[in-house]
């Protein structure tokens, strides 16, 4: 009984996901004892109210943006430009509803949201050409449209904050269907994500792309056609992302909106357990990731953090998070919580270790 | 011949600063006209852009030379603007600094060539004040003081108010001074400031830090926002809670862009102090009497006001940003 409960702790021990999710529970932890209501949630006006809910809403695009980063990280690719993307996204949905004829209807609202995605789906389709095609080196393939972007965006908005005033396009966004639209749609995509990747060989095909393109090619996988697919994806995310951050407040801002994102997408990615270099991915850590992150920012605001040091305070943080998943800080901390324990008892770590490292695993695992 | 030409050329340039610009103003054809470099941050919110429209308009109209220069909110762009308006010994230089810090080289080869500096909108941190002539620009901490003044005034005879401060961007100069000029504004009185976080100057950052505080302070009274659209962000957070902006929760921002008009002649913001993008004629009144070598002062306040609901209603048809 005893040693069950062992091989159980033992086992939450080594996997990745256990070190973010004691961190997003401890975060929230620190959250009730300073605001004790923290957990309180009410209807207000037939939908739900409260933290916990801001947490699932804000933390939506970052949610999208990162599942989207996480099947370009698998294919050892990288996105710098989803921030970008989320500006032109909101500035091409806004100044077309803004222009349209009936400004504040369901038409307009649509039509805006159909040229932002069809807009966006073009630049991932130029990021993942330059990758797929052409050969250039993600980072700088995508630094290209990072930098060019704003630019794209600004002068679609004329350098403009642009106002909408439409109740469809808020939705998106600030609505609510009881819980927010905007996390209803984030976990929507994260579950067919979930659902086409891993019960399916699509999964495997991607990171078979990641851990090694030429092999996988000569085996048979067309690895062109699925690393131009994941670029093309990621950009649909952001530009999704783009239109919730944009309709949350209704009006589309060039220079700010999606600032830094990208990074955070990265991050949430990384803690999640994804390695930067390609293969295996998890979908459940990024989503981990992608709450703690938001989670970190409601914290901040809600414990009364002074603005000077809180992003010292997000740094440290993110920082342990980091350390306490590195394999060799793990290994170290298990060695440390077996001290006295017999040489042939203590050997089993080493070779744990060395699986946890090695980006190969079965498929259909989570 | 050509040697005599020379000659001359080397006595012009000896003749020094006068001379230089006599010699610069015959070659655009016309020896009267002021030629004004100026170098702007960039174009990042409605409020810079109607600073650079009133600043060509202006111009314009007082028959100023204008050469504009956009620094895409980098410094080395605006530092190589500034060098080439001295190679073309423009009569006057002005400009928005990116930042503050890092201009006292540049700032050194314009007063070498004996062209005088304006500063706009920011200030700039040197120890060297002769490297510029005047500053002309928004006086933040009267900002903070006259939202504090009008908050004092109009909660008197309440008991205790609760404010939340939305704070700008951290460490920027109308984030530090306008909270200073608030506080100094409120102290003595019942007014506390609660709560205080930034929302980087932008809508989405004003309406989650907003949300959060609704969630962790159950008698939020007052929202003291930096500038308007933090405050518009705050509105949303304040109606998706199920309370009224302006009525359960009063509202003070600075700035006074047109949505935040809007929003106060609709009766969701309560109190707006104005910061002024219209600077051109006065920056034109200063370049004018710098060339002609009058005395000015070191520092110009923009002139601006504050507006209430009502006086929203009035001037929103011809606000012009």
């Amino acid at each position: 009984m005893t040693t069950t409960a062992r091989d159980a702790l033992i086992r939450a021990g080594r996997s990745r996901l256990t070190w973010p999710v004691l961190a997003l529970v401890a975060l929230l932890l620190v959250n009730v004892i300073v605001t004790p209501s923290f957990f309180d949630i009410r209807l207000q006006d037939g939908h739900l109210y409260g933290s916990l809910i801001d947490i699932l809403k804000n933390g939506a695009p970052t949610l999208l943006i990162a599942l989207g980063m996480t099947l370009v990280i698998a294919t050892r690719g990288i996105d710098l430009s989803v921030g970008a993307v989320v500006a032109i996204a909101g500035a091409v949905a806004c100044t077309s509803i803004a222009g349209a004829a009936d400004s504040g209807g369901a038409a307009a609202a649509f039509t805006g949201i159909g040229l932002a995605l069809l807009l966006c789906a073009v630049l991932g389709f130029w990021n993942g050409f330059l990758v797929s095609v052409l050969g250039i080196q993600p980072i700088i393939a995508t630094l290209v449209l990072m930098i060019t972007g704003r630019g794209i965006a600004m002068l679609i908005t004329d350098g403009q904050i642009v106002t909408v005033n439409n109740p469809y396009y808020a939705g998106v966004g600030a609505g609510f269907v009881v819980l927010p639209v905007a996390i209803l749609i984030s976990v929507g995509m994260f579950a067919l994500v979930g659902l086409v990747t891993r019960r399916t060989a699509l999964g495997m095909l991607i990171e078979s792309v990641g851990i090694n393109p030429k092999a996988s090619r000569l085996a048979g996988v067309r690895s062109r056609t699925i690393v131009w697919t994941v670029y093309v994806f990621c950009a649909l995310c952001a530009a999704v992302g783009g239109l919730m951050i944009s309709s949350n407040v209704s009006a589309a801002d060039a220079n700010n909106a999606g600032l830094w994102i990208e990074l955070d997408a990265i991050l949430a990615v990384v803690i999640g357990g994804t390695a930067l270099s390609g293969g295996r991915y998890s979908l459940t850590g990024t989503l981990v990731g992608a709450l703690l992150i938001q989670t970190l920012t409601t914290t901040v605001y809600t414990t009364g953090i002074a603005p000077e040091i809180t992003l010292v305070f997000k740094a440290l943080v993110v920082i342990v998070v980091c350390l306490i998943q590195a394999p060799k800080a793990r290994a170290l901390l298990r060695r440390r919580r077996t001290p006295v324990a017999p040489p042939n008892a203590a050997a089993p770590p080493e070779p744990a270790v060395a699986v946890e490292t090695t980006p190969t695993r079965k498929v259909g695992q989570r | 011949m050509l040697r005599r030409l020379m000659a001359a050329v080397a006595g012009v340039a000896l003749c020094g600063a006068l001379a230089a610009c006599g010699s610069g103003g015959s070659a655009s054809g016309d020896d009267d006209a002021i030629t004004m470099g100026f170098s702007q941050v960039g174009a990042e919110s409605g409020w810079r852009t109607a600073n650079t429209k009133s600043i060509r308009e202006a111009a314009k109209a007082a028959g100023i030379e204008l050469k504009f220069s956009d620094a895409q909110q980098k410094q080395e762009n605006q530092i190589k603007a500034i060098r080439s308006f001295i190679q073309q010994r423009v009569d006057v230089i002005a400009f928005s600094p990116v930042v503050e810090t890092g201009w006292d080289n540049v700032l050194l080869e314009a007063k070498r060539a004996n062209i005088p500096v304006i500063l706009t909108d920011r200030a700039i941190d040197s120890d060297d004040e002769s490297l510029y002539e005047t500053f002309l620009g928004s006086d933040f901490v009267e900002e903070g003081r006259k939202a504090g003044e009008w908050l004092v005034e109009d909660s008197k005879g309440e008991g205790t108010v609760n404010v939340v401060e939305l704070q700008g961007t951290t460490g920027s100069a109308p984030a530090l001074d306008r909270q200073e000029g608030f506080q100094e504004a409120i102290s003595g009185s019942d007014i506390k400031i609660i709560a205080s976080q930034t929302g980087d100057f932008t809508r989405s950052g004003g309406k989650q830090v907003m949300e959060a505080f609704l969630k962790s302070h159950s008698d939020i009274d007052v929202v003291y926002a930096h500038n308007d659209d933090m405050g518009l962000g705050a509105i949303e957070a304040i109606e998706a809670a199920g309370k009224k902006p302006g009525e359960d929760i009063k509202i003070i921002t600075v700035d006074a862009v047109k949505d935040g008009m809007q929003a106060l002649a609709d009766g969701k913001i309560n109190f707006i102090v104005e910061c002024n993008p219209l600077l051109g004629d006065q920056l034109m009144d200063l370049v004018q009497k710098v060339v002609a070598g009058e005395q000015v002062p070191k520092r110009v306040v923009v002139e601006e006001t504050t507006f209430t609901q009502e006086e929203a209603k009035k001037v929103l048809p011809e606000r012009q940003y």
